[in-house]
This record gives structure tokens, C-alpha cells and sequence, in this order.
């Protein structure tokens, strides 16, 4: 047999962990939304025990690991991940050669409206639109979708933050002064509801579209609106100079103009990234740190139109620790 | 006597009624419901007939018309009154068995208990005829065989039935007949509007219920399980409380308005009086209060039962609390505590 001769940058991309027990690496399983079938659910069981030591990894970000691969075994790894592949609908230039890139990050949703009362939206389908609009793609972009305010998916520790809003829509006709609204606004959500003159009048520079008012109303005098919305916020990260939370972007965005301005973010890394990044790779943040938000804005912008409701936030100042500049 | 026409025939007989007739039925509302992507069925003044929600349970009774959740009686101004401007146009109100059955004790608490008859019921009541949506089956929760509403012999113009994408309609008042009989394809024939006959739930109910059941610790569950949110109520064909705003303009406290708005045994307010006292303060007593008035109290003043057994509180519950169980439990107690 002859010694083991790995292109470790090539391996990584094609989706497999460098590991560190030598002669070892795991297999990532890409989850777009978190929602796989049970069939590939089996089949993740079935390379595992075949191929690793039994055992997988649940990863941080809805992904799998498939652990204690022997890197002599990548290629058939890669054969028998196709199925998966296929099944989850994943962008691939070449079958049978397994995943085309790793840089952007596997897409991640909450269960979102196919199961929590409070989501928003379908936070999955959304999710697997959004992995078929930018994947394959070597660039480190990490994207995160949850279906409310709640942000039970931790969308500001994202460069992408995608929460799920509503636009509560009040039919004074069918409200009995219950309270419900006003009271569960105010200990679930903002206060940003209150009974005047024995009808409710929403704060709406206040209201966070979380539809709490909508859930609790016992007369449907609050619905929800026909359009879906969504709170987009920027540039979260975690590690070790900057870690900070994502800052609010725009309030009230749709659908449409979100894909876009995620899409039009790769034309900007590629024209400002560090050609010397270790690795090639460079958190978005860090660029924008580097050539300021209002560059980065302009590309953001390009060629989207944002909706009649849509409320931007034209400067934004981000927070978190700075160790790299103070020290920890 | 009756006829059996396609659904745009349908269209037609309901065109034509509208020319004289308001129509309220029960329309599905989409996404309108509590979550995300889901419909409600509510009722709603239509236009046209494919607005009318023939096959879904709506959500809400049929009441609405007839007890609007919010309506102003009157307006004031220093020493002036008026009385809100009214439609007094004719209205059909479609509905099923149960709300049909429903109308008898709405009329009992508005206009036959006591002395007074309540005006701003009475002149809605005066305008409308009821339209019997026939049921091809039963739904989820209804429990109406039991409380002996699944049928309906008369109270209603003309029934209708969806059948295979056909409509099937008995006429009980003649002057409807015009209607139909215009549509051309319309099949005459005899028809018997469909009802239940059996339901999966079944209640009994103690012929008398006896008093130590309120000392039961059957209630006590409900008081933590129970959110006071007061759907049950709201949705329910046969509750009938209300409450009074009293409203002055914020832009000039010498101007008003008088409201009548929907209210709710289970939901906070409804036993305060003055001094703070509040009379049932666990959710556990208000459900005893409700259950009892309706399986006891109603019939002990008006001799038949107040429940139609409709369901709807049951189906809307978001805990899952099961009105029909509650009943079922009363009985089993009451057996009890009679031995």
C-alpha cells in the first residue's frame, strides 16, 4: 500500500475535517435548513458504521460529522454520500465527487412555521432557497434563518441574520378589550401595545413584529399580514479578536432583496478580501472593518429595491469585545 | 320541495338574493388563524357564493351577526343622544343544526328573560332568516347528537347541502322558490338536508346536578391547566355576555360613545366589583361557573339544556381542555357525591 499523499486544502474543500488522529478525517454532511429525511438520516448511520467508528457528530451548525474516516477511504465516502446529496437538493457541479466547497458555511434554521407557533415563516424552505442561491462557494459566509424575535437560532452570531416578522393587523371590530394582547406584549415581548378608549393602539416604531399579539388574541381582531418579513441583521461573529453580536440592518425587508444582498456580499469579498488571509479566508466582518460599511453597502445594494415598509439603518457601530486591540 | 343545481347555478340563486338580502356565512379567512399559514373560518357579509365556506366547521358561531363582538349602541354629545345608524336591510344567516338550535336560547336571554326585551338584539334578530348548511358529517369535537341539536325540522328558509360538487337545497319558505326555479339546469326534486346522526363524542349529562359538585376537586386542575384567555366563550353559539364601554373622544371629553362589546366568564374583569373584590379568581372556579351554567343553571331557569354541543370550544382550546370531557367528568362526580 502506498503512503498516505493528501492535498489537505483539497480535502477540506471537498467537505472532509482534518483531523487531528493521523490518517484520519470525518465527513460533513451538509443540512440546508436543518431538515433531512429520515432515508439519508439512515444512511448518514449506514457510512458511519461502515466507514467511521459508529458514532456522529451533531455539529453547531445543523451539520453532521461523520468521525474516524480513514482518509483511504474519501473516494468511497464520497460515492456513498451521493444519495444525500441528491435528497437535500445540493448545488454540485460533478456527482459521485461529493461536496463541490466548504467555505460557505451549511445554512441554518429553526423549525420555523412547519412546527413552532411563533415562526414567522417557513425558516427551511427559505433556508434551502438561500443554499441554492450562493452554494457552491469557497468564501466564509455563515448565514442563519429563525422564524421570530425569539431568535432561537442565534442568527446574530451570523454574518447573515434572517428573523422572522409579522405585521399584526387589527380588525377594531372583532376586539373586546380582553387585554390578552397588551398583557402578553408586555411579558412575553416589547409593550408595545396599549388600550386606549377600550380598543388597542400598537407603538409601531416600537412593535418588533413578533406576532405574540396575533397568538394570544382569543377573537382574531389580530392577524397576521399577507406578506412575510423579516428583520436582516449584519455581521455577528465569534472568535478571537472581535466576537460581537450582529447589529440590526434593515427592519421590515422581504424575501427577495435579502437573497440578493447575500448574493452581491461575494462580489464584494472577492474584490477586497486580504489576498494574504491564512488560508485564503477572511470573515466578512473584517473586510467591512477594513474598507468601512458604507463600501460595503453600496455593494449590498446593487441592483436591489427594497419594499414601500422596508426600514434601513444607514450607520451602524458594532460592539463586542476587542481583544486583539485591548487584550483580554 | 327542493333542487339540486350546479354550483354556478348556486351563484346565481345567491346573486339574485343578494339583490334584497345582506348574506352572512361563514367564509374562510386565509391565514388569518392564531399561527402562521393558517386559515379561519369566521363569519363575514359575502359578496358572492364561492365565499361561502360550505364544507369547514367555522371557527367561530354564527352569533356574530346577531351579538357582534363590538358594536356601538349610541352616541353622546352634552345633553344629546343618537342612536348608531343601522342597515335595516333583510339578512340570511347561513348556519349549521347547532347554530340554528343556538338562536332559541340567544332569543331566551335577550328577549324572554324578564320583563325588557334588549332593542339593539331585537332589531337585528327582526331581520334575519337562517340558511341550514346541512352536515354530511360529524366533525371533530361535536358532540351535538347528545345534547339533541343534530336535527332541525323547521327554522330555516332553505337548506344546503355540497354533495359531489352539487348542491342540494330543501325549500321550507316558498317565497325562496323563485330563486331557484329561475336557474335554468336547476333539477326539481325532493330533498332532505343531511344531519348527524351519531357523533365520536357522546356526553351525559345528570338529570340534576348535585350542589356538593362545586366542592368537587375536579376543577382544581383547571386552574393551572386553564389560560383564562376566554376562546371557549367567544367562540361558544350560545354565550351571551357583554359589557359596556363607555368611551369619551380624547379630543373632546364631552363627546362619546356608548359600546357593547363581547365578554367573557373565564377572562379577568368579569366578577370585579367595586372595593376590588373579584368573585372567582381561580381559573379552576371559572370553569366550574361555566360548566355548571351551562349543563345546570340555564335549564334550572329556562328548562332545556343551554349547550348545543357544537364543539367549537373544544376545537379552538389552545390547551387542550375538552369542555365535552368536563361534562363527562360532572357526571361520573355527580353519581358520586349523590351516593
Amino acid at each position: 500500500m502506498a503512503n498516505l499523499d493528501i492535498n489537505v486544502g483539497k480535502l477540506k474543500k471537498n467537505a472532509f475535517r482534518y483531523s487531528k488522529v493521523r490518517g484520519e478525517t470525518a465527513s460533513r454532511i451538509r443540512i440546508p435548513g436543518g431538515v433531512i429525511d429520515a432515508k439519508s438520516m439512515g444512511r448518514v448511520v449506514e457510512i458511519a458504521e461502515k466507514y467511521g467508528t459508529g458514532v456522529i457528530n451533531i455539529t453547531n451548525r445543523q451539520g453532521i460529522e461523520i468521525p474516524g474516516i480513514s482518509l483511504r477511504d474519501v473516494d468511497k465516502v464520497n460515492a456513498e454520500v451521493q444519495e444525500i446529496i441528491d435528497s437535500l437538493r445540493i448545488n454540485q457541479p460533478e456527482k459521485g465527487k461529493g461536496y463541490p466547497s466548504s467555505g460557505t458555511r451549511n445554512v441554518i434554521a429553526c423549525p420555523g412555521a412547519r412546527l413552532c407557533p411563533f415562526g414567522c415563516y417557513d425558516t427551511t424552505a427559505f433556508a434551502q432557497k438561500m443554499e441554492n442561491n450562493i452554494y457552491p462557494n469557497d468564501r466564509h459566509v455563515k448565514i442563519a434563518f429563525t422564524g421570530c424575535s425569539n431568535d432561537c437560532a442565534k442568527v446574530r452570531m451570523a454574518d447573515f441574520g434572517i428573523i422572522g416578522m409579522t405585521e399584526p393587523q387589527y380588525d377594531k371590530d372583532r376586539c373586546v378589550a380582553c387585554g390578552a394582547c397588551v398583557n402578553y406584549c408586555k411579558r412575553r415581548s416589547v409593550g408595545a401595545l396599549e388600550l386606549v378608549n377600550g380598543k388597542v393602539v400598537r407603538d409601531t416604531a416600537k412593535c418588533i413584529g413578533c406576532g405574540v399579539c396575533v397568538a394570544y388574541c382569543p377573537t382574531r381582531a389580530w392577524t397576521r399580514s399577507r406578506e412575510h418579513y423579516f428583520r436582516l441583521v449584519l455581521l455577528g461573529r465569534t472568535g478571537k479578536k472581535n466576537p460581537r453580536l450582529a447589529e440590526d440592518f434593515i427592519k421590515w425587508a422581504d424575501e427577495e432583496s435579502i437573497l440578493k444582498m447575500v448574493k452581491n456580499t461575494y462580489a464584494y469579498i472577492e474584490e477586497y478580501i486580504d489576498p494574504d488571509a491564512v488560508e485564503h479566508k477572511e470573515h466578512i466582518g473584517y473586510i467591512v472593518d477594513r474598507t468601512g460599511f458604507e463600501e460595503f453597502k453600496k455593494w449590498l445594494f446593487e441592483g436591489v429595491e427594497l419594499g414601500p415598509k422596508a426600514e434601513v439603518n444607514q450607520r451602524i457601530y458594532w460592539g463586542g469585545k476587542n481583544y486583539d486591540k485591548y487584550g483580554g | 320541495m327542493g333542487y339540486v343545481l350546479t354550483k354556478a347555478g348556486f351563484a346565481e340563486v345567491i346573486a339574485s338574493l343578494l339583490e334584497e338580502y345582506r348574506i352572512f356565512a361563514p367564509v374562510r379567512k386565509v391565514g388569518a388563524g392564531r399561527f402562521t399559514d393558517v386559515d379561519a373560518v369566521i363569519y363575514d357579509e359575502i359578496r358572492s357564493a364561492d365565499e361561502i365556506e360550505l364544507e369547514a366547521k367555522s371557527d367561530y358561531a354564527s352569533k356574530e351577526f346577531l351579538t357582534p363582538l363590538s358594536e356601538t349602541l349610541f352616541y353622546f354629545t352634552e345633553n344629546e343622544v343618537k342612536e348608531s345608524d343601522f342597515d335595516g336591510r333583510p339578512v340570511l344567516v347561513f348556519g349549521r343544526s347547532c347554530d340554528l338550535h343556538s338562536l332559541k336560547r340567544l332569543d331566551q336571554i335577550y328577549l324572554e328573560n324578564g320583563l325588557a326585551k334588549d332593542p339593539f338584539y331585537k332589531r337585528r334578530r327582526d331581520l334575519i332568516k337562517c340558511v341550514l348548511i346541512g352536515c354530511g358529517h360529524s366533525y371533530d369535537n361535536c358532540f351535538c347528537v347528545s345534547m339533541d341539536s343534530n336535527k332541525c325540522e323547521d327554522g330555516y328558509v332553505f337548506s344546503v347541502d355540497l354533495i359531489d360538487g352539487k348542491i342540494h337545497s330543501n325549500i321550507l319558505d316558498e317565497s325562496f322558490d323563485k330563486a331557484f326555479s329561475a336557474v335554468s339546469g336547476s333539477e326539481k326534486k325532493d330533498v332532505i338536508p343531511r344531519f348527524v346522526t351519531e357523533n365520536d363524542v357522546k356526553v351525559e349529562i345528570p338529570e340534576e346536578v348535585p350542589q356538593g359538585i362545586i366542592k368537587s376537586e375536579l376543577w382544581d386542575e383547571y386552574t393551572t391547566r386553564c389560560i383564562n384567555c376566554g376562546r371557549c366563550n367567544f367562540v361558544c353559539p350560545t354565550c351571551t355576555c357583554y359589557t359596556m364601554q363607555d368611551v369619551f373622544y380624547s379630543d373632546n371629553g364631552r363627546v362619546g360613545e356608548r359600546r357593547r362589546v363581547g365578554a367573557s366568564c373565564m377572562v379577568d374583569g368579569y366578577t370585579d366589583v367595586a372595593g376590588g373584590g373579584q368573585y372567582r379568581r381561580k381559573n379552576g372556579e371559572r370553569m366550574r361557573f361555566k360548566v355548571l351554567h351551562k349543563i345546570s343553571d340555564f335549564k334550572k331557569r329556562f328548562g332545556y339544556q343551554m349547550c348545543v354541543g357544537c364543539g367549537r370550544c373544544d376545537d379552538i382550546c389552545p390547551e387542550y381542555i375538552s369542555f365535552s370531557n368536563i361534562i363527562n367528568k360532572v357526571n361520573a362526580a355527580s353519581k358520586e357525591v349523590k351516593s
